[in-house]
């Protein structure tokens, strides 16, 4: 069977693929929702987004949240940037 | 002819299928960013076929792999090479005419593998190679990439639970343009460095180059720049396709299907198999909608894929096995300018008909109604030539 399947490389493409493919993404979610975190304001800024209801503006005024997204979307541009250096490095 | 005029004639050919390979493939990238809106049609074209040009240059591995781990490089011709890429190429054009995402990487090898058992027998292939490299990856791929967008979408939309719709939906617009990017550039590191593989192997066979020589700076740059025009061509039929037949995509599963698109091809290239990003990209989009709950997937749809992927290598092989036996059996030039008339005039009527329902930037994102463009007859007779 291990002459047809490389099974090391296998579990390694399924393991750091999903690190990547689907943590990367859930990483940058985490990043979306601290950002959305209303502001000081509480009660006042969520009565009004809850009250245009076309309001798509991603950025809540939470400070606090705005830290945690930066790091959060800072993480992943690395892990992309690093990526890449994989690849070129490679050849 | 001389032995140089078929070198140019196998090179032009070779970037021709280079040229279809972008076409063929810029839904692999870009379907789910148009589909969602992420980016319009016509700049998601543009940045991925220059993404498509730096990323043939970034990674500059051993590019003749794709022909000497599957066939026995002395018993390859020019001949050989040019019946290839026809196979491949009429074959690319016609699943391209129907809307279906096949491999244009499993049309190639198909190709060659064909031409080249017409020419010298099976014992010419390496089957075990065939198997190890080009057919067991094929199959786990998707699966894989699947596995890995279905638990990125589950996630995504259970921390994105709290956002705001609207909010969460533009944020996601926003990463899939990144995570977009990062397909295309994947697809420049693997698909390009096909063609100039095989035109490596055209050197290689016609003495202009010793055997385990890498590919020229000119292949490299010519190949570049065919794969970046045909991904800025746009393949609008397979971008509806995957953007709009599989799945009813929004942004956060747009966003998971990339992400494990870019990763799955990426890691995959690093372990040296050379899989089909069609294959990895059309896995990612199903598993998009497994992973969301209450998401619309068109199993009729994904099954219709799934069998003109089993029949990609054969069919193209076949052509390609066609196309030798015709310029063999015809014999000397004369054979090898018929093959090339007949090649040419498949193209002109594919290229013809796909007028006639034509989708392009203006209707790419049209409701889906079940065909890839408005009532076509079944080209079944182009299949025979």
């Amino acid at each position: 069977m291990n002459d047809w399947i490389n099974l090391h490389a296998l579990w390694q493409i399924v393991v750091i693929g999903l690190l990547a493919g689907a943590g990367l993404p859930a990483l940058f979610a985490v990043g979306l929702r601290a950002l959305s975190l209303p502001g000081g304001g509480g009660a006042a800024a969520a009565a009004t987004a809850g009250a245009e209801d076309d309001d798509d503006r991603v950025i809540g005024g939470s400070t606090l949240g705005l830290a945690v997204a930066v790091l959060c979307f800072a993480v992943v541009l690395a892990a992309v940037g690093w990526g890449i250096y994989l690849i070129v490095a490679a050849t | 002819m001389g032995n140089d005029t078929l070198l140019a004639l196998v090179v032009v050919t070779a970037l021709a299928f280079d040229f279809t390979n972008g076409f063929h493939d810029t839904g692999n990238a870009m379907a789910t960013s148009i589909a969602t809106g992420a980016l319009g049609p016509r700049t998601a074209v543009a940045l991925s076929g220059a993404l498509n040009l730096v990323g043939a240059f970034l990674s500059l591995s051993v590019a003749a792999t794709i022909a000497s781990g599957l066939v026995a490089t002395n018993l390859v011709t020019l001949t050989v090479v040019f019946a290839g890429l026809a196979g491949g190429i009429i074959w690319n054009l016609l699943t391209w005419f129907l809307g279906i995402p096949s491999s244009s990487s499993h049309a190639l090898i198909g190709g060659v593998v064909g031409s080249t058992i017409a020419a010298a027998g099976g014992h010419a292939v390496k089957w075990h190679g065939l198997f190890q490299k080009v057919i067991i990856p094929a199959g786990l791929s998707p699966v894989i990439a699947g596995l890995v967008a279905a638990t990125g979408t589950w996630l995504v939309y259970r921390i994105s639970r709290g956002v705001h719709p609207k909010a969460r939906s533009h944020g996601f617009r926003i990463g899939q343009i990144g995570s977009a990017s990062m397909v295309s550039l994947a697809h420049g590191t693997n698909d390009a460095q096909k063609t100039m593989g095989i035109i490596t192997l055209a050197l290689i066979a016609n003495g202009s180059l010793h055997s385990g020589a890498k590919a020229p700076f000119w292949v490299i740059l010519s190949c570049a720049i065919a794969i970046a025009l045909g991904t800025y061509m746009g393949g609008w039929r397979v971008i509806r396709t995957l953007g709009k037949g599989l799945v009813e995509i929004e942004s956060p599963q747009g966003m998971a299907a990339e992400s494990s698109s870019a990763a799955i091809i990426l890691l995959s290239s690093h372990f040296g198999y050379s899989l089909s990003t069609t294959h990895v990209a059309t896995g990612s989009i199903l598993g998009t909608g497994v992973g969301k709950k209450g998401a619309e997937v068109r199993w009729n749809v994904a099954g219709r894929m799934a069998v003109a992927w089993l029949f990609t290598l054969p069919a193209a092989g076949l052509v390609g096995a066609g196309a030798y036996g015709l310029a063999h059996v015809i014999g000397g030039n004369f054979g090898i300018v018929v093959v090339l008339v007949l090649l040419l005039a498949v193209a002109g009527l594919i290229y013809v008909r796909s007028r006639r329902t034509a989708v392009s930037h203006n209707n790419v994102n049209a409701e889906w109604t079940g065909t890839v463009a408005p009532p076509t007859e079944a080209p079944k007779e182009v299949a025979a030539v």
